[in-house]
């Protein structure tokens, strides 16, 4: 940061201090994390005893073959994966439209738009009146219950607008005179040039659709249309996980318990995220502070 | 304005009246109105009729009937809520966690951003950062998961604590309500530590170096520029998130409360979000818990008018 000529004796230790502390942070946090790490790629019966800590002790990888032989969880995968790429391309697509639209100053009826989504922000139906909503629209045990109902953000709108603020209205203007409407210009135009906002809100999205589980909790009771998270969600507050171990068959094989297949389909649930977190980080640090300064 | 030259005005009639000026324009920019009607049409009907169907709280709603035929109740619902038993505990479960989370948790993000801050190395300081937000992006699921392998009878907490002589027999902590609160709180700040800090660390990247260089010239050491050089410099920026948090106080993480509850910690863990899921889903008691529910929306509105004007008078810095 500073560029220091001398350090006092006091500095040195308040530094040394602070990057040991700064390791302790980072222990607590990965550690959990590890914890189920090591914990689903050792053998299941052996972990019942407990004491695994760092390393596994009994190496193996038929918890992962278990959860890849399942089903019920193949499927629940299926749902979480679809769900969050369909989700991802229409919630984006759709917010930065009408946030296009909203960001020409000519729009008329500019003003009451923006006043509609701004009590948005503020103000809901509610738990309730909201479920009443989806039982009206038939949504219920639905796969679109998990798209329609949060194609559209009226605080992601605000980061796109931001954005689009930016750019250079020269752009546009050479378009209009190549005779292109304003559709094509949004499409062809603005969202290419928008990318590190059309990534932020996708990622935003994308991780929000990955971990939602009360969405399928609430609207979904038919088991092939969870998504994962639902399915262990009903796994931990039910303990059902021996119905999982049953279904596997302990046939595959004696070692897999219900606790181990836990741990793995844990790991595999969060491993996209962790992977692919680190190549989007530099986006939504920006977003974020827009998000922040605007909301 | 910007008219397109292929968008032909329809009838360039000679002396133009007002409206028909109006129409004039709409039409030379249908497209970008089609774009925002399609947003406003997904906002009257997904945020503005659920906002209409508040009225159930005034009538007796039941799934039979449609809401228009519905009797009304009046203020009925209202009533029975301050009537009923487990008020004082929903309010005192509420307002409990969320405030401890209040006074310890909103401090701790702008406390690690400073030291974070005052880290020399930049790589270290990058990392320390990336692995401290990686929670944030892990579900509720995952964790209550975790926790509920950690907190068990025969799990890591009790053979620590076993093993260290702290207790003398295992403790079964999910299952005990006196232990949820911190369960809550300290899991929550595990999650969201980093997280929050970024915006502090962000706000702190845009101090001038020369404020610090000055105060480095008048003798001042770490400790002192972090109190009087970096945090008068982010006030702004804490202002408006507290600004936030107060208003949120009536929002438990219900996503994380739904995970961590269960039948045994149920006089801890029945917060005012997890009542009218409870009541209204579960019961389907679809009246008594819209009103619920509508009074807790009500005053968090007006926590974040009051927070608001609060700030505004103190700071001169307010989010509207």
């Amino acid at each position: 940061m500073l560029s220091r000529a001398r350090k006092t004796p006091g500095e040195t230790i308040f530094d040394a201090l602070n990057v040991f502390a700064m390791i302790v942070v980072c222990f607590v946090t990965i550690y959990p994390i590890w914890y189920v790490l090591v914990n689903s790629l050792n053998d299941g019966q052996d972990g019942m005893r407990g004491g695994i800590y760092w390393l596994p002790r009994m190496f193996s990888i038929e918890n992962y073959q278990a959860v890849f032989a399942n089903e019920g969880i193949m499927t629940a995968m299926g749902i979480t994966v679809a769900k969050t790429l369909i989700g991802v391309v229409i919630h984006v697509f759709f917010t930065a439209m009408v946030a296009y639209a909203l960001s020409r100053r000519e729009l008329i009826g500019r003003k009451f738009y923006m006043l509609m989504g701004t009590v948005t922000l503020f103000f809901g139906g509610g738990l309730i009146p909201t479920y009443m909503l989806i039982k009206d629209l038939n949504m219920l045990d639905h796969f679109l219950v998990y798209i329609i109902p949060v194609m559209f953000s009226f605080f992601d709108l605000i980061i796109f607008l931001a954005f689009f603020r930016e750019i250079p209205e020269g752009l546009e203007e050479a378009a209009k005179i190549d005779g292109a409407n304003d559709f094509t210009i949004f499409v062809k135009i603005i969202i290419p040039v928008s990318m590190p906002a059309v990534a932020t809100i996708a990622l935003f999205h994308g991780v929000y659709q990955w971990n939602d589980y009360f969405t399928g909790v609430l609207y979904v009771n038919n088991m092939d249309l969870q998504p994962i998270q639902t399915f262990l969600f009903r796994v931990v507050a039910q303990s059902s996980s021996n119905q999982i171990v049953a279904q596997t068959g302990g046939a595959i094989n004696r070692s897999v318990t219900s606790q181990s297949i836990k741990m793995a389909t844990m790991v595999v649930t969060t491993l996209p995220i962790v992977l692919a977190y680190p190549f989007l980080q530099k986006y939504f640090v920006k977003g974020l502070m827009i998000g922040s300064l605007k909301g | 304005m910007n008219a397109s030259l292929n968008d032909i005005p329809v009838k360039p009639a000679a002396p133009k009246s007002k409206s028909a000026k109006l129409m004039t324009k709409w039409y030379n920019q249908r497209y970008l109105q089609v774009m925002v009607l399609l947003g406003v049409a997904w906002m009257i009907i997904f945020n503005y009729i659920p906002m209409y169907g508040i009225i159930i709280a005034f009538k007796d709603y039941n799934l039979i009937t449609s809401i228009s035929d519905a009797p009304w109740a009046g203020l009925e619902h209202f009533k029975a809520f301050l009537d009923d038993d487990e008020l004082t505990s929903v309010i005192r479960n509420t307002l409990g966690i969320s405030l401890i989370k209040l006074i310890i948790g909103f401090p701790l993000p702008i406390i690690f951003a400073l030291f974070l801050n005052e880290l020399r190395s930049l790589r270290f300081k990058k990392a320390v950062q990336t692995i401290s937000y990686l929670p944030h992006f892990l579900s509720w699921v995952i964790l209550g998961g975790i926790l509920a392998t950690w907190l068990s009878d025969i799990g890591i907490i009790n053979k620590l604590l076993l093993s260290m002589n702290f207790i003398d027999e295992p403790i079964s902590y999910l299952a005990e309500p006196s232990y949820f609160w911190s369960i809550v709180i300290s899991s929550d700040i595990w999650k969201e530590l980093g997280w929050s800090a970024i915006i502090y660390i962000a706000a702190m990247a845009g101090v001038s170096p020369e404020l610090y260089e000055a105060a480095t010239i008048d003798g001042a050491g770490r400790f002192q520029k972090m109190f009087y050089v970096t945090l008068p410099c982010i006030k702004g920026t804490i202002v408006i998130l507290f600004i936030l948090a107060v208003s949120g106080v009536l929002n438990s993480n219900f996503d994380q409360i739904l995970v961590l509850k269960n039948q045994l910690n149920d006089s801890a863990s029945n917060v005012i979000d997890i009542y009218v899921y409870k009541v209204g889903i579960s019961q389907g008691r679809f009246s008594y818990s819209t009103a619920v529910g509508l009074i807790k929306s009500i005053i968090a509105l007006f926590l974040l008018l009051i927070a608001n004007s609060v700030s505004k008078r103190l700071s001169q810095t307010s989010l509207f």
